[in-house]
């Protein structure tokens, strides 16, 4: 009751209200007396504030310390009170447009029929996405579903940061998970709204979430590859596995997206483009993050190598010395 | 009033009883004074809960207390003090080769959140923070494998070390990956527990991974 208490004896201080109430049942309102301030003039509203203040002044060296703090809280408090509560509208009106913003879009039932997949059906698309379809007249179906794309390229991070680290690889602006994240999330998103905006240039038929799906899953050779390829340091091994299962990944893409595309210039386009990302991106994870023995460059270059750049390791069975001076004498003779 | 005075109850509405209510037990009563209690029992009490969970993950059964009453502290003092011993675990004390401190957090708690997102999309029936909270305590057989390691790494950094390391990081890795499918997997589908135990085995296989390849400047 106390901040009502004060709100009464604000209103009757102000006496404008009152004196008008008072004056019987007239219904003619002077204006003059009003303090409806909405609307207003600056010159009212000066006046308004002076007497307010003239008001709190009065009443400030003649009370007591009650009616001073009561009368401190009730015209201030008056106004402090509207402003309040102004900003407790604020306050609610906001709150219950961001709950109604999130509940709709950081729902994440939004997702759900995308990850409604059994495991037999997972384990069935991977083994089919090596395999590419023969029938390219008419469209081939796409399931659009992320729970496998997603999967698969956490693997690839999974797998680049164990070939990253079994190479000893160096990477001076930047983290190795940060990397390793990067590039295959970098790859699989980046290249899939590249290969969807040629789609929609080219007219082909197919969704995103179709192009995702079917971009993840061509990286199911990608993962089988390196994961072998990082741990059998076999350079003749790597491009025999490049091709053969880069080359049947990239395939089975390929014949799907011609099998939803009309004309031959813009299957060429749509084609071409997907079939080189793809193979280059094998190669390029292989020889970035690979072990490679460059002892010699290593030697001979010394302490200003450009940044991101490859730090061999030390071959275990031949001593770092004897390396050095082979080099260097290497070097010389040349 | 007038009006009033004409109305009646009928007979067989009872209309005398007891009017308290019994209450059934006095606790929550006794939290909601829990302020007046001394600093020390608030504490003790936390750190009790935090050292049962800790019991449940190293002996799994199936039980549902570290479901019920999740927390996180447990999860931030094992994330925090395996950041810090993974931290600066480069060959070269110049450039970064080790992962800092600040990524080892980043991810274990985006990782927990990823596998959270995951079996809940997959149809889960565990909460956001129930998960959150399995997946870090089960963090705890690989910070004791981490602190094995260091002190093998202190005794020596050789073949045989690497091997000593290699199966107790894979052994506590196996036991981590066992322990919380033993709580995550029971909220799934059935048929779907292949589908959510495969990013819990990269998550720790990754800290493994991380733990394992940790060597000291």
């Amino acid at each position: 009751t106390g901040p009502s208490g004060t709100v009464r004896s604000g209103a009757a201080e102000w006496g404008g209200f009152e004196d008008n109430m008072q004056g019987g049942g007239s219904a003619v309102i002077d204006m003059e007396n009003m303090d409806d301030t909405s609307g207003s003039s600056f010159e009212d509203m000066g006046e308004m504030h002076q007497r307010m203040k003239e008001e709190e002044e009065d009443d400030g060296e003649a009370g007591g310390a009650d009616e001073e703090d009561g009368e401190f809280l009730g015209v201030k408090g008056l106004r402090g009170q509207l402003g309040r509560q102004v900003a407790d509208q604020v306050w609610q009106v906001g709150k219950r447009q961001a709950s109604k913003a999130f509940s709709l879009y950081a729902n994440i039932d939004i997702l759900r029929p995308y990850f409604d997949v059994e495991p037999v059906q997972v384990r069935a698309r991977l083994l089919e996405s090596m395999i590419p379809v023969k029938m390219i007249n008419f469209p081939q179906k796409i399931a659009g579903e992320l729970y496998g794309p997603l999967m698969l390229v956490f693997t690839l991070v999974a797998i680049l940061l164990h070939g990253m680290k079994t190479s000893d690889t160096i990477i001076r602006e930047g983290t190795l998970m940060g990397t390793a994240i990067g590039t295959c999330f970098g790859y699989w998103l980046g290249v899939s709204s590249f290969i969807y905006f040629l789609a929609y240039l080219c007219n082909a038929q197919i969704t995103m979430v179709q192009m995702l799906s079917l971009l993840g899953y061509g990286l199911f050779g990608h993962c089988i590859t390196l994961f072998v390829t990082y741990n059998i340091h076999f350079h003749s091994l790597f491009y025999i596995f490049w091709l053969v299962l880069g080359g049947l990944s990239t395939l089975r893409m390929v014949a799907v997206l011609v099998s939803r595309t009309v004309g031959h210039t813009q299957r060429l386009i749509l084609c071409g483009t997907l079939a080189a990302l793809h193979m280059l991106f094998l190669l390029y994870l292989h020889f970035a993050y690979h072990k490679v023995v460059e002892g010699i460059l290593d030697t001979l270059e010394g302490p200003n190598m450009p940044p991101f750049q490859r730090v061999a390791r030390d071959i275990p069975a031949v001593p770092n010395a004897v390396l050095n001076t082979t080099a260097k004498a290497v070097a010389l003779t040349l | 009033f007038a009006g009033l005075a004409d109305v009646s109850i009928s007979e067989d509405i009872p209309v005398e009883g007891e009017i308290s209510v019994p209450v059934g037990s006095h606790s929550p009563d006794e939290d909601y004074s829990t302020l007046d209690e001394p600093v020390k029992d608030t504490i003790m009490r936390d750190l009790k809960a935090v050292g049962k969970k800790f019991v449940h993950v190293m002996y799994p059964k199936k039980s549902s207390a570290l479901l019920r009453d999740w927390d996180l502290w447990g999860p931030l003092v094992l994330c925090v003090s395996l950041a810090l011993m993974l931290q600066g675990g480069s060959a070269d004390s110049k450039e970064d080769g080790g992962p800092q401190f600040a990524e080892v957090f980043v991810i274990i708690w985006f990782g927990a959140v990823v596998i959270t997102l995951n079996s809940k999309l997959l149809g889960g029936t565990i909460s956001f923070f129930q998960s959150l909270c399995v997946l870090g305590y089960c963090v705890l057989p690989l910070t004791v494998a981490m602190l094995v390691c260091r002190l093998v790494l202190l005794a020596g950094s050789g073949t045989v070390s690497f091997i000593v390391r290699l199966i107790v990081v894979m052994a506590m890795f196996g036991w981590s990956t066992l322990a919380s499918t033993a709580f995550l997997a029971d909220s799934q589908p059935p048929n779907r527990k292949a589908l959510v135990v495969y990013p819990i085995f990269l998550f720790y296989f990754v800290i493994s991974w991380m733990i394992l390849t940790f060597t000291p400047q």
